[in-house]
């Protein structure tokens, strides 16, 4: 059914000598979309052509930054022989299966510190200690605990991801208006009801921004656990690497390990704007 | 007034301790006869939302009870129906979902509730925008769909605490129109907070005016101008004598209230 909005209606007509008048620097205005998107892509570019410049014009050595050519036959020859895919393959699959442990462990865990204190004032100084903790400083103790394989990653992953995800679903949670919750009691809902019907619901949005910028915390942790006793792997490349001096195997592997963070921050963005389209105030 | 369909019974109420905490309501009482409109004023802090709360289960008071029906309330419950001043739509379901929600718990078959639901739908004025989410209504709409939402599932007693205290002035006064001829259809017990002394005497049958923190009853007042009511009443005389006495014994209140906040003040009351 066709639903016209009372603001659409109501929203007055512009006129015409003020309507081509754009501030780009006004606090808080919007700009042109096209502004947005051209001064971002501007942006790389600028980077790329300063980059161009020092590197084919013989400013700095090859050993420090290689042309952008050489990146890319780099990346042509890992494809090629079928180290990328390979290496993707692994690091995705670890990324995936670390990220999914420490998500279902977090969504609980920081509904119930959001909803009750006690479990907040039970939990919340012990989570705080441990997130101040270097991972880094950890690879030893999860090689001792979890032995070299594919679990020493995930542990590695779980203790990067999870401390901080575990609070961000908890504030999440709390953002829910407590009205809304007064308004399922007034309903004669139960506390679980309310959990349940309410809050959930009401929280997911700001629980599924959470998971992206968690799995992007994730990807940053990739090298870190790759560190030590990895075969296969996109940070283990870069590690390797790092004992040839290959420089143009270490910046393909971090531009790469970008974009696919890039990607998967764009596939959380998209979603969200799709399933939570009732977010949106006009 | 033998059979009221709520009576509050010497409700006093402090939040914190009972020496250092703030001492809120002082010795309430009253009733609300059935089907009738009471509007509660007072300046702000009086503590008249504490009490609607109260009411409404959602705040245990420190002394005193509430009995709706002759039996005491403990704990909010499906016979008080609450329509509050922040907007407490479900923004992620459309109108219809919205007030649909409400029948949750009731025993209606899924053809009683649609039935339900389309006309209260129509009663606040919103047949059309059955599908429209919450973000794409005014607040008066967002208000309405609340009030919908609140008498659907048939309470007993209405509460309101200031359900258009955040609109403006000309969609307040439509809405205070709309509630009206709402309640013409559906007559139903309705305790109406607002500090705006124009729309509690347009709306009720009694105005109770609360004095400063800590809130009693200073006042009632009986409200005899008939029904149905248009918003021309409010420029009548009997309005605006009312009107008159009312704003004068809340002034007393604010200038009370505006120098007495110190502990000594307190005890010596």
């Amino acid at each position: 059914m066709e639903t016209p909005s009372a603001r659409e209606l109501e929203r007055p007509a512009i006129p015409s000598n003020r309507r081509n008048r754009v501030k780009l620097l006004a606090l808080r205005e919007d700009i042109p979309r096209s502004v947005y998107l051209l001064a971002g892509s501007g942006f790389i570019a600028l980077v790329l052509i300063a980059w161009a410049i020092v590197t084919y014009g013989g400013f700095i050595s090859d050993l420090f930054l290689p042309t952008p050519t050489a990146i890319i036959d780099e990346g042509v020859r890992q494809y090629e022989r079928g180290i990328l895919v390979q290496d993707a393959r692994a690091s995705i699959y670890r990324i995936v299966v670390g990220w999914f442990i420490a998500t279902a462990c977090a969504v609980p865990i920081g509904v119930m510190m959001g909803n009750f204190k006690l479990i907040e004032g039970l939990l919340e100084p012990f989570i705080d200690l441990v997130r101040y903790m270097p991972v880094v400083a950890l690879v030893p103790l999860t090689i001792l605990w979890a032995g070299i394989g594919d679990q020493q990653k995930f542990l590695i992953l779980f203790i990067g991801t999870f401390f901080q995800e575990v609070l961000l679903i908890m504030d999440n949670v709390k953002t829910v208006p407590h009205d809304l919750i007064r308004v399922g009691y007034t309903l004669g809902m139960s506390r679980f009801e309310i959990l349940r019907d309410i809050i959930l619901p009401a929280s997911f949005p700001g629980v599924w921004d959470t998971f992206r910028i968690t799995l992007g915390w994730t990807w940053t942790y990739l090298v870190v656990a790759e560190l030590v006793a990895a075969r296969d792997g996109l940070g283990r490349r870069i590690m390797e690497a790092q004992r040839y001096l290959a420089t143009e195997q270490i910046i393909f592997g971090i531009i790469f390990i970008g974009i696919l963070g890039l990607v998967t921050d764009y596939f959380f963005k998209i979603t969200g704007a799709y399933f939570f389209k009732w977010t949106k105030e006009r | 007034m033998e059979h009221p369909k709520v009576a509050v019974r010497h409700i006093s109420h402090w939040f914190g301790s009972s020496q250092n905490g703030l001492f809120v309501l002082d010795d309430v009482s009253l009733s609300l006869a059935p089907n009738e409109f009471v509007s509660v004023v007072g300046t702000s802090g009086c503590g008249k939302s504490t009490l609607l709360n109260i009411i409404a289960g959602l705040i245990d008071p420190s002394e005193g009870d509430v009995l709706v029906d002759g039996s005491p309330v403990a704990g909010p419950g499906r016979d008080r129906g609450v329509v509050f001043q922040t907007y407490t739509l479900f923004p992620w379901m459309p109108v219809w979902k919205n007030v649909d929600f409400a029948l949750k718990k009731s025993g209606f078959s899924k053809e009683e509730k649609q039935a339900l639901v389309a006309h209260y739908i129509e009663t606040v004025g919103l047949k059309g925008f059955e599908n429209a989410y919450p973000n794409q209504l005014s607040g008066g709409m967002r208000q309405r769909v609340a009030i919908a939402r609140a008498l659907v599932y048939k309470p007993a007693v209405l509460l309101m605490d200031e359900p258009f205290g955040a609109l403006d002035a000309q969609t307040r006064g439509m809405m205070q129109e709309l509630l009206l001829s709402v309640w013409e259809e559906h007559r139903i017990t309705v305790m109406f907070i607002t500090h705006d002394v124009d729309e509690a005497i347009f709306m009720s049958d009694r105005v109770l005016v609360m004095t400063a923190r800590p809130g009693e009853i200073k006042q009632e007042f009986r409200v005899d101008l008939s029904r149905p009511r248009r918003y021309e009443i409010m420029t009548s005389p009997e309005f605006v004598a009312l009107k008159h006495a009312i704003v004068e014994t809340i002034r007393e209140e604010t200038l009370k209230s505006m120098v007495s906040v110190s502990p000594a003040t307190r005890a010596g009351r």
